[in-house]
């Protein structure tokens, strides 16, 4: 019996070694593109290129990002992504949040065959509607302007963000609502004191969500934009590619400025973001 | 209340119901009527009638272009949808440190795809590159990856597995709202980790796979960036995507509406794809819930 017993627990601690032993495995296997990319960005071009590879750069070249931002205006660049993002997320927050209210706490005739009707636009790819809204845009003159990649945020800010919100909005007690319009408030004081008080965890998870669709859009970019100060960091890493094609140390420290707002926001909203990640995926 | 209710409702949706029309159902109408035209980029549409779609049938790179894009997609579905699987079932274990490891795992996942295309390019570079430098050392034969007509694809599927973290979160949500009891119950029957992977794990986690599969498909279908910045749709179109084929017809060409015209086609096979996922679904997907109903 005792015997048994320390069979077990023996069985126990070699279930766990090995647990561990994959898991360390596979997460560096995971960082390993990271890795590589980090010790490119810091090396010279003679070093990043010596067989077997290095793995600690010897200088560390940290001149690389100030070279490589120079010879590209990177920072104007920059600059262009904040304001299209600003204004992107000021157009999805606003109007998502009050399509998904009337879609979900509103009580109105046809409300949920229009919603259906809605929902269709997520199975469109976007490669069908491309031209004739790229058409729309050039005979309202607005190719190589910042709007037709801003506008059509501040239309619903998209099916999937008005799905994402609707889900989350169902989940608050209606009696909250029906009380505030007994005591004759309007809806709009509703949204404004109820739902969206207690709705922060889904709104974060549509803006996360929406800034790293725009930060890493490229075809919107490279359709609408024509002149090179209006360019957009994908656009501008995208060209750098096949202007600096042999000069991985340089282009591997673009991309890691490219990537950087990004990996900063995942950990500021980590844990709204698994969230958020859970509420769509398991809810449609 | 009610009229109030009404009132506002119409007035809150009506953004959201044009957003639709002009931004998706008004340019998929406009699309399909365009490929019936001849269209330069400057100029007035010609009608041409079935022209575009005569010519779509001889097309060599448009045929060779919609096998290599679903050659990619089911690839990548496949193997990111499984990458995940396994890292959720790991993740889902009792162990110390489980931030961090999820952490690692799903970081690729918001890196931007332009910057996964450039570091890629890199990891594939077959002279200096992570992955031959690494076969070098060891002695192993050394491959061409995203140059070779018959490795890009192959390379591309291996780069989408990386990027997973997404369909692992959901999974492990899925694997979390798996009931215990059940495992109970099959261990209570003498049942191993085998029965309780096999009659409990995977069928309470098809609901799960179905609705990845069906986003991860059309997502996939529509890949642009790796042809855009790393291959060139090359070699000899090996990795022409359906949308970077759009792309080129419609903004190097200034064929707009062939453009278009792939575009209609298109659309129409992924439609039938998804009817077809549907309707096969409950031979595969088990559905607690509408047993219940």
């Amino acid at each position: 019996m005792r015997l048994k017993e320390v069979d077990k627990m023996k069985r126990r601690y070699i279930n766990k070694i090995l647990l561990y032993a994959v898991l360390l495995v596979s997460s560096f296997i995971f960082s390993l593109p990271f890795i590589w990319l980090i010790r490119s960005s810091l090396m010279d071009t003679g070093q990043i290129f010596i067989l077997p590879p290095q793995w600690i750069p010897n200088p560390f070249r940290w001149q690389n990002f100030s070279e490589a931002l120079s010879v590209y205006p990177f920072g104007r660049y920059f600059l262009n992504n904040l304001t299209i993002v600003i204004f992107v997320e000021l157009g999805v927050l606003l109007t998502s949040t009050i399509s998904a209210f009337s879609f979900s706490r509103l009580r109105w005739r046809g409300r949920d065959v229009i919603f259906i009707i809605l929902l269709t636009a997520l199975m469109v790819p976007y490669a069908v509607t491309l031209i004739p809204t790229f058409i729309l845009w050039k005979f309202l003159k607005s190719i190589d302007t910042y709007r037709p990649l801003i506008v059509p945020a501040w239309f619903g800010g998209g099916i999937f963000n008005i799905f994402l919100l609707r889900q989350f909005f169902l989940t608050i007690p209606y009696e909250l609502d029906e009380s505030a319009y007994i005591d004759g408030a309007t809806p709009l004081w509703v949204l404004w004191r109820i739902v969206i008080p207690l709705s922060k965890p889904a709104l974060l998870t549509v803006a996360i969500f929406t800034f790293l669709g725009v930060w890493g859009d490229v075809l919107g970019p490279v359709i609408y934009l024509n002149t090179p100060t209006k360019y957009t960091l994908a656009v501008g890493l995208a060209n750098f590619v096949t202007t600096y094609s042999g000069q991985w140390n340089y282009l591997m420290a673009a991309s890691l400025v490219v990537m950087l707002p990004p990996l900063i926001l995942f950990f500021i909203g980590q844990r709204f973001f698994v969230q958020g990640i859970t509420l769509t995926g398991l809810r449609g | 209340m009610k009229k109030m209710e009404t009132k506002w409702g119409i007035l809150l949706a009506i953004l959201g119901i044009l957003g639709y029309f002009m931004w998706n159902f008004g340019p998929m109408i406009a699309s399909f009527v365009l490929s019936f035209t001849d269209w330069g980029i400057a100029g007035t549409p010609k009608i041409i009638g079935l022209s575009n779609f005569k010519e779509l049938f001889d097309d060599f790179i448009f045929k060779k272009s919609l096998w290599v894009t679903f050659y990619f997609a089911i690839g990548s579905v496949l193997s990111s949808g499984i990458t995940a699987f396994v890292c959720a079932l790991l993740l889902n274990q009792s162990f110390k440190f489980k931030s961090i490891f999820r952490t690692l795992f799903f970081i690729p996942a918001i890196v931007p795809a332009i910057a996964n295309a450039v570091i890629w390019l890199w990891i594939f570079n077959p002279t200096f590159g992570l992955l031959n430098s690494f076969l070098q050392t060891l002695g192993l034969p050394t491959f061409n990856w995203i140059y070779d007509e018959h490795q890009v694809i192959p390379s591309l599927i291996l780069m989408s597995a990386w990027q997973m973290g997404y369909i692992m979160v959901i999974f492990l949500a899925g694997l979390q709202g798996v009931p215990q009891q059940l495992y109970e119950a099959v261990s209570v029957d003498g049942g191993n980790w085998w029965h309780r992977f096999r009659y409990i794990t995977i069928p309470m986690m098809t609901p799960t796979f179905f609705f990845q599969t069906v986003m991860g498909l059309i997502g996939a279908l529509q890949g642009f960036v790796q042809p855009y910045v790393m291959t060139n749709g090359g070699p000899n179109y090996a990795s022409t995507f359906i949308v970077y084929y759009i792309y080129q017809n419609a903004f190097r060409y200034g064929k707009m509406g062939y453009a278009c015209a792939i575009s209609t086609i298109f659309f129409i096979i992924i439609l039938i794809l998804t009817i077809i996922i549907f309707k096969t679904s409950p031979f595969w997907v088990y559905y607690e819930a509408e047993r219940g109903r």
